[in-house]
């Protein structure tokens, strides 16, 4: 029997839901090979959010200073590792957030445990860790294993696990003292920005026509708005669109865009990349037009047409301006 | 300012059938075509787009073997300054963190203020080189940078966060920062571009120069098996000329609702 760590994730005082997706599996994990659960929260004037999760593990461990305030991957791993060393905790959750992104691959090198990143499932059999993820734009999965080691270091994809409780805890609050006398600060918390807010909410959107990388240069972005005019639609995209700023942030859909919920999506020319479709899971329908018949999309998605885009919209744009002239 | 940028050469699997190799530990690569690191891309960039404004050098860092030296030609016709490829033979025997050490040896034998990596490399999809080496290293970090002021001695930086969030930080030099897409908007490269920077200097160490012993480099992380998807149930697909395309598609709209 052993501990299972997840390292809860919180921002502006709200867990993140990666933190209670962790706990569950942590949970489902604990149940099955008998270990316990143990919620590791570092923040300041956090008592409440301990309370959040105390059904959900068998202890937290909470660690309330001031220079925990915001997450600091250099405070983080000191405290961390210094925890972890303190256990042995056979396993260590991370998120594969921006923040758990930091923190894990640090720990790994401090503790000298094994790492695995971005994980989709996690198991233990014949009492050997497997964990398994995905390469290669989702085309390809795989299974990883890792050498010996008195404890192993995770990081969960987001939106893989449910957020629910699992099982029946009572989780014990234990408040740890700071063990570490002064931490350098190396990298100052400044200020959280937000995106500008642009003219359209996607999020509020019936109808998203979304274009992605597929549409080839800036130009061709016409065809697609032309036919989400024809169609009382919305243009959204995919981050790539965005990063050659062909079209504003606002517009964009995914984890690090804005998560939509239309009744109908429609993607074009967009692979389908997890962190794309993180932020549709609200959609109702989703149609995908992609010439590629291995894209991801096509596993997710509830119509697909596979063809070339450029064949496709201009069709649609017609057929749609045809009914609307009646 | 010194800056190191390490880059890496992937395939390119948009569009094709990957297939796996009998060893069952990846996929086959011979019939892919190769490109640098989208992440990398931004990252040699911003390098380059700092010392235009700030002076200092720009060095291009890859682990890899002779086919891999394309992308260093690459950085350099962008505007490197220097390349430095490490032979490391066999690379399906390292894990990340044999990678992370190979770079780090390479990396403390010049001066540097500043290293970039990408924040993913789009094969392996791991995220965990550039975080390492900061540790591994023990200089200051940042992840997911989308943003970067030079100030003196230090940097601002914004890293992108979850839903449009961006966290702004003051970080000390040196450091390492990996550089998320989006930062910037890398330059094109020509063939005559690659063709003139032919005359810059590309080092080629030998791995067995760096003096690292097996045991320092074995592997933690394993691959035990790569695979195909498993089938999920998939989406309806549409077939037919584009216009019979073009109805079907409209009567879906029609039943859900959002033809008006
Ligand atoms: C931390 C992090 C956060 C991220 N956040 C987001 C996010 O919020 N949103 C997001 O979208 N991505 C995000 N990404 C990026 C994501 O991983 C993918 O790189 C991105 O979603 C790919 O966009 P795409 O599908 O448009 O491009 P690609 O993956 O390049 O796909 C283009 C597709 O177009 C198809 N195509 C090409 N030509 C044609 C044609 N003529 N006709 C039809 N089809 C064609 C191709 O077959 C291909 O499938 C994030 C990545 C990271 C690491
Ligand atoms: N073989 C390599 N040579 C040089 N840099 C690498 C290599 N592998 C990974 N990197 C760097 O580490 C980053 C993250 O890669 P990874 O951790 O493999 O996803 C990449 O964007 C590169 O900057």
């Amino acid at each position: 029997m052993s501990e299972i760590f997840v390292i809860v994730e919180h921002r502006l005082n709200e867990i993140r839901d990666i933190s209670f997706e962790m706990l569950w599996k942590a949970c489902e994990l604990a149940q099955t090979h008998s270990h316990t659960v143990t919620a590791i929260l570092l923040g300041h004037e956090v008592n409440a959010l301990a309370e959040q999760i105390s059904d959900r593990a068998d202890t937290v461990l909470l660690f309330d200073d001031e220079r925990c305030k915001n997450f600091n991957a250099g405070t983080y791993k000191e405290i961390v590792a210094a925890l972890i060393q303190e256990s042995n905790p056979i396993l260590t959750l991370i998120g594969n957030t921006s923040w758990g992104m930091e923190l894990a691959p640090c720990l790994a090198v401090k503790t000298g445990y094994p790492l695995g990143t971005d994980c989709i499932d996690i198991s233990f059999q014949d009492g050997k860790l497997i964990a398994q993820r995905q390469m290669y734009d989702g085309k390809i999965f795989s299974n990883i294993s890792f050498a010996d080691s008195p404890g192993y270091l995770l990081t969960v994809r987001s939106g893989v696990f449910a957020k629910d409780p699992l099982g029946q805890r009572k989780a014990e609050i234990v408040k740890k003292d700071f063990p570490l006398a002064e931490v350098p600060l190396k990298k100052e918390f400044v200020e959280y920005v937000e995106t500008a807010a642009g003219d359209v909410d996607i999020s509020q959107a019936e109808l998203l026509i979304s274009v992605g990388r597929g549409i080839g240069e800036e130009e061709n972005i016409t065809l697609v708005r032309e036919f989400a005019e024809a169609l009382g639609g919305i243009v959204s995209c995919s981050r790539p669109i965005v990063d050659k700023n062909w079209l504003p942030k606002y517009l964009q859909v995914g984890t690090s865009g804005k998560s939509v919920s239309p009744k109908v999506y429609i993607a074009i020319g967009i692979s389908g990349a997890f962190q794309h479709m993180a932020g549709v899971t609200g959609a109702g329908t989703i149609i995908a037009i992609n010439k590629d018949h291995k894209a991801p999309i096509f596993r997710t998605a509830d119509y697909g047409i596979v063809d070339d885009l450029f064949k496709i919209v201009p069709a649609l744009k017609d057929k749609v301006q045809e009914l609307k002239k009646g | 300012m010194d800056i190191v940028v390490c880059v890496k050469r992937v395939p390119l699997t948009e569009e094709v059938d990957l297939v796996i190799d009998e060893q069952k530990k990846g996929i086959k690569k011979d019939q892919l075509a190769f490109v640098l690191n989208d992440w990398d891309n931004y990252a040699i960039e911003e390098a380059i787009l700092i010392k235009e404004r700030h002076g200092g050098t720009v060095t291009a860092v890859t682990v890899g073997n002779e086919d891999d030296e394309e992308v260093l030609r690459r950085c350099l016709a962008m505007g490197a300054d220097r390349a430095v490829r490490v032979e490391a033979g066999d690379m399906s025997r390292f894990d990340s963190y044999g990678i992370t050490k190979i770079l780090c040896r390479v990396v403390k034998e010049q001066p540097y203020d500043l290293i970039f990596t990408g924040v993913l490399a789009n094969d392996d999809y791991h995220g965990m080189v550039g975080m390492m080496m900061a540790e591994e290293l023990g200089i200051n970090h940042a992840n997911m940078v989308i943003g970067i002021e030079v100030e003196d001695g230090k940097l601002q930086t914004t890293s992108e966060l979850e839903g449009g969030l961006g966290e702004v930080s003051i970080v000390q030099l040196p450091a390492l920062l990996a550089i998320q897409t989006g930062i910037n908007e890398p330059r094109y490269v020509s063939i005559l571009g690659i063709r003139k920077a032919a005359k810059k200097e590309l080092k080629v160490i030998d791995l067995s120069e760096l003096g690292m012993t097996d045991e320092e480099l074995a592997p933690r992380a394993l691959i035990d098996e790569v695979y195909l998807p498993p089938e999920t149930e998939g989406a309806q697909i549409l077939s037919g000329d584009p216009a019979a395309i073009a109805t079907e598609v409209v009567e879906i709209l029609t039943k859900k609702g959002v033809m008006e």
